[in-house]
């Protein structure tokens, strides 16, 4: 039993396969890249994944459970984060609350807890420095000191993609989807965060999965690759292996005029 | 007389401004204009009519019994008709509240006829509790001030300390990074609609006593409370607040000074310059887009 299984996943939209009957596993504590020409069906299985679409076929299995059958929010709860390729931000908010947001799961405090909110030592006062804390904790790791008190929106873009990655480390989650991390960020950036990813591994010993389209940081970060054309799997193994793939090739490169 | 005019004045805003908040709140959870507002807080109203006068209920259990009701009724009609809405445009949204309206209105004149009943609570608006050559004050007057800052501070605590408070927010924010962050947006959506029905009930029950109780009651506060969240910035719930207090001067001093028989137009007026000169309300934040 792995730790995550996606089972022959299909999902059309109209009459177009975007996913067709895919099958892979990831095992715990992986690295995992997920490569394709655009259009090749990677970001609907993330959002298969999280419950923004429903398959028509197929099981994903999490924790014993059915994925498939949840809802995005139930999905959150079994430890699943993402961040998206298309930023989705609580922008007229502060740094600090956007990762706090990520702990509204871990809250317990209703409006009982209100009450108590001025005494120290109660309840709520001590959960609120728990996470107050663990916010703390993840903004020193991600270096975004500078940016804690300012609104999200005001942000450089490579800064607000560390807020999304911020936010989805304060759920805590099992598993962590990132949705093209690297996109449109320079050098410089691109490095900080092949660093900060095999941290968010080792540190918080998080399992990952990537999609990405930037081959250097997919061969600087995975431990498995696997790669998808038209919704169907044509390769699956390390680095090396699904590089030397010649079907990976043509659906790179296209296909050889003789 | 001026003393008088700010009394009245206060107890008017109390009531536009639990309307206004009434309308907010669901504008900021889902930017839907809830028209049937008036008429969810009219159908609350006969219930706690029906429950002191039929049932003969104290007042306190029939208050409860009534929350209870209205709260009940703004989730189901979140859930049973915004809901099942297939891809819905603003102006499909507005219909349905409209529809909802029409519906309550009708239910309202079938089972309780359309006749003005007299609606009394254990506060009197005929007693006075306070006589001075500036002023009066009624003991009405006074309920209504005090139940209103009663639900503006529970508001208050509810919205910027509860986790839920926290997840409405993140909802109205971004409703699909919430989702993502384990927030179920639209269970949140419809206890939004459920708590502005709460608010929307209270004003019934403390406008009932000095018009009358009969389906059609709440017209007049919706339209005004309308008016007042405009004038705030209808996803500002302080500026909601701030604007029914400044419409219910604005209205008072017209009337007195100008036109009694006018004084009901000033809200529209208002209306009108507001979207004109300032649309998106006094106090709403307004961001500049950074290109």
């Amino acid at each position: 039993m792995s730790f995550f299984e996606v089972k022959h996943l299909s999902k059309s939209f109209g009459g177009v396969q975007a996913v067709n009957d895919l099958t892979f596993e990831v095992n715990k504590g992986e690295i995992f890249s997920i490569i394709g020409p655009n259009g090749a069906g990677k970001s609907t299985v993330f959002n298969c994944i999280n419950g923004l679409y429903r398959p028509e076929q197929g099981k994903i299995v999490f924790n014993d459970k059915n994925l498939c059958k949840l809802r995005p929010d139930q999905i959150a709860q079994e430890g699943v984060a993402r961040t998206f390729q298309n930023l989705e931000l609580f922008k007229y908010m502060s740094t600090l609350d956007n990762i706090l947001l990520g702990r509204h799961l871990k809250m317990k405090a209703g409006l009982l807890g209100v009450l108590g909110l001025n005494i120290k030592n109660s309840r709520a006062a001590k959960e609120e420095i728990k996470h107050r804390r663990k916010a703390e904790e993840i903004i020193e790791f991600l270096e975004l000191e500078a940016s804690r008190e300012r609104p999200v929106f005001s942000l450089s873009y490579g800064k607000q993609k560390l807020v999304e990655l911020a936010r989805a480390l304060a759920m805590e989650p099992n598993l962590l989807l990132l949705d093209e991390p690297a996109a449109g960020l320079n050098n410089e950036e691109r490095q900080d965060m092949v660093y900060w990813i095999k941290d968010i591994r080792d540190e918080f010993d998080i399992t990952v999965v990537i999609i990405e389209h930037n081959m250097q940081l997919v061969k600087d970060i995975s431990d498995r690759i696997l790669a998808i054309n038209f919704g169907k799997k044509i390769a699956e193994g390390v680095v090396q292996e699904v590089m030397q793939n010649s079907e990976v090739k043509r659906a790179y490169l296209g296909e050889a005029i003789d | 007389m001026i003393g008088q005019l700010i009394i009245n004045s206060i107890v008017a805003g109390s009531i536009y401004a639990l309307m206004a908040l009434a309308m907010s709140i669901i504008y900021k959870a889902s930017e839907i204009p809830n028209f049937a507002q008036g008429e969810m807080a009219m159908v609350s109203t006969y219930i706690t009519f029906v429950m002191l006068h039929f049932m003969g209920f104290p007042f306190l259990l029939a208050l409860i019994g009534t929350l209870v009701f209205a709260f009940i009724l703004g989730f189901l009609f979140e859930f049973v008709f915004i809901r099942r809405a297939k891809d819905p445009t603003l102006l499909g949204y507005i219909i349905i509240t409209l529809g909802f309206q029409m519906i309550l209105y009708g239910l309202a004149a079938w089972k309780w006829g359309s006749d003005q009943r007299t609606f009394n609570l254990p506060f009197s608006e005929s007693k006075l509790i306070y006589e001075s050559d500036a002023f009066v004050l009624t003991e009405h007057n006074l309920a209504s001030i005090v139940i209103a800052i009663i639900v503006m501070s529970l508001l208050y605590l509810l919205l910027k300390k509860t986790k839920l408070g926290l997840a409405m927010k993140a909802s109205q924010l971004n409703s699909k990074a919430a989702r993502f962050n384990g927030i179920p947006t639209n269970r949140i959506v419809g206890i939004s609609f459920g708590i502005s029905a709460v608010v929307g009930a209270v004003a019934g029950i403390l406008v009932a006593p000095i018009s009358t109780l009969d389906p059609g009651m709440m017209w007049d506060p919706l339209m005004k409370g309308f008016a007042a969240a405009v004038l705030g910035g209808l996803k500002s719930l302080p500026g909601v607040v701030f604007g029914a207090f400044l419409l219910a001067i604005i209205e008072n001093l017209f009337g007195f000074y100008i036109s009694l028989e006018f004084k009901s137009i000033v809200s529209f007026a208002i209306i009108i310059i507001v979207l004109y000169m300032k649309p998106s309300g006094l106090f709403e934040k307004h961001y500049v887009r950074k290109v």
